[in-house]
């Protein structure tokens, strides 16, 4: 299998291209998405704080499955990724 | 304290209960614990008030009246506990003719019932599989925070001149000529006329140490947790073999399906049980068949992440009945224990009765089909 130069993904919607081998969080961050979800009960944002998969601010809905933490998860093409 | 009015042995929420309302009597109360506050049972639940799972009899009628004096309390207390009487749902996966009969019989015996219709159901709860098309509604229904409403009890307690030793094992039960004099514990010896033993699944070993029996056992259950999500349920949604598994005595794995949100956005998943003493190996068959049975209810859980999961030990009596009165052997030595899965539905009620009769007072209810003498007769 042959490495692309750069892999396609969308972030609530919007199309995106990112360097294959990112995560999830690296990539949104290059792209300027700093706010990933918002706090249950305040509604206040949040980004990625520990980026080691420790504190789980950085959750994110990928291809629909709720709570994943973006610092831990690669990227990969078509990935559609929601704030949640 | 070394000379209390009463003892109440077990700081979970029937014994909590128990001496708040002790304590309401004018009585000063001393609380012990092996453990802490709710270490038992307590803290394996849903925190359910529930009358839809009880068939008419004296459990549903002391359900009914400790629901009531859970409100109760809550009106003099705010917001201490959580109580919300978010309303149970009862569903019919397939024939819904022993569902229906039970709801007409529990309406004549004070139970608010709404007969729901596919439409009605669907808007009540809009993710529930769509092929469901028959339920009904219990509005009664509640939940609370468990930890929360003992740990209020017991400081309700303390500010009415009562007393809470946790980690205070109790070793020894005296008495003197067939009255219970006082007890022991590791370090401490107190002497009192009023001993309540409130130590649900364990309660028959303190009825051993006094000398007496209670046929208490083990029925344990697992609890599925999922990560926070939006509000998908709006109810406690189970489907209508519950309510068959809680009346069943059968050893053996039952299942059915509870589901229900709660306010942190996790939803809890259960019910399991079976009798396998205090074993808490986990049986990752249990867990996957929960699993599997909560989304064929809601299949919008299928892509919900699961967080952890608990168990716990109901204190299970063998006629489901509670165990609550007088020692048939040793007076003085009172039970409450034995609610197997509704402790904490029936716990204001049992504490009420339990105060009557040790007050002297006249009893809300007939408290005979839940004297302790059902399981001592002929006992000495």
């Amino acid at each position: 299998m042959k490495p692309t130069q750069s892999i396609d993904f969308t972030f609530d919607g919007a199309p995106y291209s990112a360097i294959p081998g990112q995560t999830i969080a690296a990539a949104l961050i290059n792209s300027s998405n700093r706010i990933l979800r918002s706090t249950r009960f305040e509604n206040q944002p949040r980004t990625i704080f520990c980026g080691i998969g420790i504190c789980f601010d950085c959750l994110v809905i990928v291809d629909e499955l709720r709570n994943q933490r973006a610092c831990l998860i690669e990227l990969l093409p078509g990935m559609r990724i929601e704030s949640q | 304290m070394k000379n209390p009015d009463a003892i109440v042995i077990g700081a979970g929420i029937v014994g909590a209960s128990c001496a708040l309302a002790l304590s309401g009597a004018g009585m000063k109360v001393l609380i012990l614990d092996r453990g802490s506050i709710a270490s038992g049972t307590t803290s394996a639940g849903e925190g359910n008030i529930l009358v839809s799972d009880k068939e008419p009899g004296p459990e549903l009628e002391l359900a009914l009246r400790s629901r009531g004096l859970w409100f109760e309390m809550a009106e003099e207390h705010g917001r201490a506990f959580e109580l919300e009487a978010k309303g149970g749902i009862v569903v019919a996966r397939h024939d819904d003719k022993s569902l229906m009969e039970l709801a007409r019989s529990q309406e004549q015996h004070g139970v608010t019932v709404q007969r729901l219709h596919a439409k009605e159901l669907h808007e009540l709860e809009p993710y529930l599989h769509p092929d469901i098309s028959s339920g009904v509604f219990y509005p009664q229904d509640a939940q609370c925070q468990p930890m929360l409403a003992t740990a209020y009890a017991i400081k309700r307690v303390i500010g009415r001149g009562g007393e809470f030793v946790p980690h205070a094992l109790v070793t020894a039960i005296t008495s003197d000529r067939g009255r219970i004099s006082g007890l022991k514990t590791g370090s401490e010896e107190y002497s009192t006329p009023i001993v309540v033993n409130a130590t649900g699944t364990w309660a028959g070993d303190i009825a051993s140490l006094a000398g007496s029996f209670l046929p208490i056992a083990p029925r344990r259950g697992f609890i599925l947790v999922t990560t926070p999500v939006p509000q998908y349920i709006f109810h406690k949604v189970y489907d209508s073999d519950y309510v068959s598994n809680v009346a069943s005595s059968n050893a053996d794995l039952q299942t059915s399906t509870v589901v229900e949100g709660t306010k942190s956005g996790t939803i809890l998943i259960g019910a399991s049980r079976e009798r396998v003493g205090f074993s808490r190996e986990v049986n990752i068959e249990i867990l996957r068949r929960l699993a599997a049975q909560a989304t064929s209810l809601f299949p919008v859980l299928r892509n919900v992440e699961l967080l952890r999961f608990y168990s716990g030990f109901r204190p299970y009596a063998p006629d489901h009945l509670p165990i609550i009165g007088e020692d048939s052997n040793l007076q003085g030595l009172w039970h409450s224990a034995g609610h197997e899965g509704a402790g904490i539905g029936l716990a204001p009620g049992s504490a009420a009765l339990i105060t009557q009769q040790i007050t002297g007072a006249k009893t809300f209810m007939d408290a005979r089909p839940f004297s302790p003498s059902r399981f001592q007769m002929g006992a000495s």
